[in-house]
């Protein structure tokens, strides 16, 4: 059998083509995991603000702190070194990350004016300032030096105090010191973190 | 990079020859514990899988239970099912289990796969999709004895639980054990898991009156990467349709290992005769007319 140079040319291609086409596939395979996404995210550890149990999580947010970089939340998660959770987290705490980019959370003061059916954003100065003076009327106006059985008391009945489950005990004795010494008697605080 | 990859390739699907890279670097089997027993349906693995794994919000489905929806969703791995189980004496057994990929060792959607390296399993056990190879033509879906891998209609690819492959090749665990409150998740080396699994068992059966508690990892499959402790492993069809024996499709074992290699090789032999062919022979040349006979013409009467 003659075989000439352009026969077994075309005879190599038609060959090649047809053990690719049947799947020999000569490249290297490579499957690579996905990479971390806070494999050198920025860790900020927090306390979750929903109930009292104020549980440790860990905020991870993009970038390194340099100075152009604008921080962003990519994720939240339990913090493995916290006593009380122990890197666990309920749902609610689960959905943090939710909780911090939501166009629903509030980032400046509001304050519903008696009367009004609707929120009014306020600057912080004002809010501050608005607060203090309604501090000093109401105790002045309900403050009790004497009860009705004539016993000295000194108590300002009128102002009550909660505090939140994410205040520390150094903002929580700052708490109790100024309460106290404007006779407020409803005091509760969560002084655990 | 180095050359060790983080997680190696054991078995990869419709994949022809042998895997690169394989039997080169040891790995431990990672399992996840599921203590059905301790589960207290608060669902915080259902939202750390969200969070993690940025999946896009949906509406769920109110259908007269605490279950988030009816089943896994493309975007929802990880579904906590509720069950209502009547007990003999009239009462009512609330049942709660963690529905989402198990991992197989012998896994069915691999086996279904007809897309090069779109399934890939792990050397540490984890079965993995590959969306950028993915086709779309979901026998996944089908081969799958659990019923997990769900199409996404928008991408027309296929996504399932990924046993958090990013997280766990980094050395981290996944995210619905790391968030599970109650320590009813575990995660660890698939001894270790079923060491604690049977511990557990032995525990309920002796000292809680389960005597048919026990724990849920199918041999029919090759066993799972991720175990069940149960009240009554006799009967896991009452957790939300856990099957007590899963299997593959027989179809597509017979699709695979008969009629695969037989039309291929027909495939071949056919395609090998045709060269044969153009090369002995030659090509096909243009036959000379033949010779025109009288009484005939072009209408063939």
């Amino acid at each position: 059998m003659e075989l000439s140079r352009r026969t077994f040319l075309k005879g190599t291609l038609v060959g090649g083509v047809g053990f690719s086409a049947l799947g020999f596939d000569l490249t290297p395979v490579y499957a690579q995991t996905q990479g971390l996404k806070i494999s050198r995210a920025t860790e900020t550890r927090s306390t979750c603000p929903y109930c009292s149990v104020s549980c440790g999580v860990i905020i991870y947010t993009l970038g390194d702190k340099a100075k152009n970089a604008i921080p962003q939340v990519v994720h939240v998660e339990g913090d493995p070194d916290h006593p009380i959770n122990r890197g666990t987290l309920c749902p609610k705490g689960s959905s943090l990350e939710q909780d911090i980019l939501n166009d629903r959370r509030l980032l400046k003061p509001q304050v519903r004016r008696p009367g009004a059916t609707d929120w009014e954003d306020i600057s912080w100065d004002q809010a501050n300032a608005e607060i203090a003076q309604r501090v000093k009327k109401t105790r002045d106006d309900t403050f009790l030096e004497k009860d009705s059985q004539g016993r000295t008391v000194n108590r300002c009945e009128g102002i009550a105090w909660t505090g939140g489950c994410t205040d520390t005990n150094e903002f929580n004795y700052l708490v109790v010191k100024s309460m106290r010494s404007l006779g407020v008697c409803y005091l509760e605080n969560q002084a655990r973190v | 990079m180095s050359d060790r990859k983080t997680l190696q390739i054991q078995r990869m699907s419709a994949h022809p020859g042998p895997i690169p890279g394989t039997g080169v670097q040891r790995d431990v089997q990672v399992c996840k514990l599921v203590d059905t027993t301790t589960c207290i349906g608060c669902k915080a693995c259902e939202v750390a899988c969200v969070e993690w794994n940025d999946m896009p919000f949906g509406a769920t489905t109110f259908d007269n239970t605490y279950q988030t929806m009816p089943e896994t969703r493309w975007n929802f791995w990880n579904l906590i099912k509720f069950n209502e189980h009547p007990r003999e004496d009239g009462t009512v057994q609330w049942l709660m289990r963690k529905d989402q990929c198990m991992h197989c060792a012998d896994p069915g959607c691999l086996a279904a796969c007809p897309a090069d390296g779109a399934i890939v399993q792990y050397t540490n056990g984890i079965v993995d999709f590959n969306q950028e190879n993915c086709i779309g033509c979901e026998y996944c879906v089908s081969g799958c004895p659990f019923n997990i891998p769900k199409l996404n209609p928008g991408t027309k690819k296929v996504y399932k639980c990924t046993l958090c492959s990013d997280r766990v090749g980094e050395g981290l665990e996944p995210a619905c054990i790391k968030a599970c409150p109650t320590g009813c998740l575990k995660f660890g080396t698939k001894d270790d898991m079923k060491f604690i699994a049977e511990e557990r068992a032995k525990q309920l059966r002796d000292n809680f009156g389960m005597e048919k508690a026990g724990v849920y990892d199918p041999e029919s499959i090759g066993g799972t990467h991720v175990i069940y402790v149960l009240h009554d492993a006799t009967d896991p069809e009452r957790y939300g349709g856990l099957p007590k024996n899963p299997t593959i499709p027989w179809s597509y074992t017979v699709w695979k290992w008969l009629f695969k290699p037989v039309l291929g090789a027909f495939a071949l032999f056919g395609g090998l005769g045709v060269l044969l062919h153009y090369v002995t022979v030659g090509p096909r040349r243009p036959q000379p007319e033949p010779p025109n006979k009288e009484g005939t013409n072009g209408n063939g009467d």
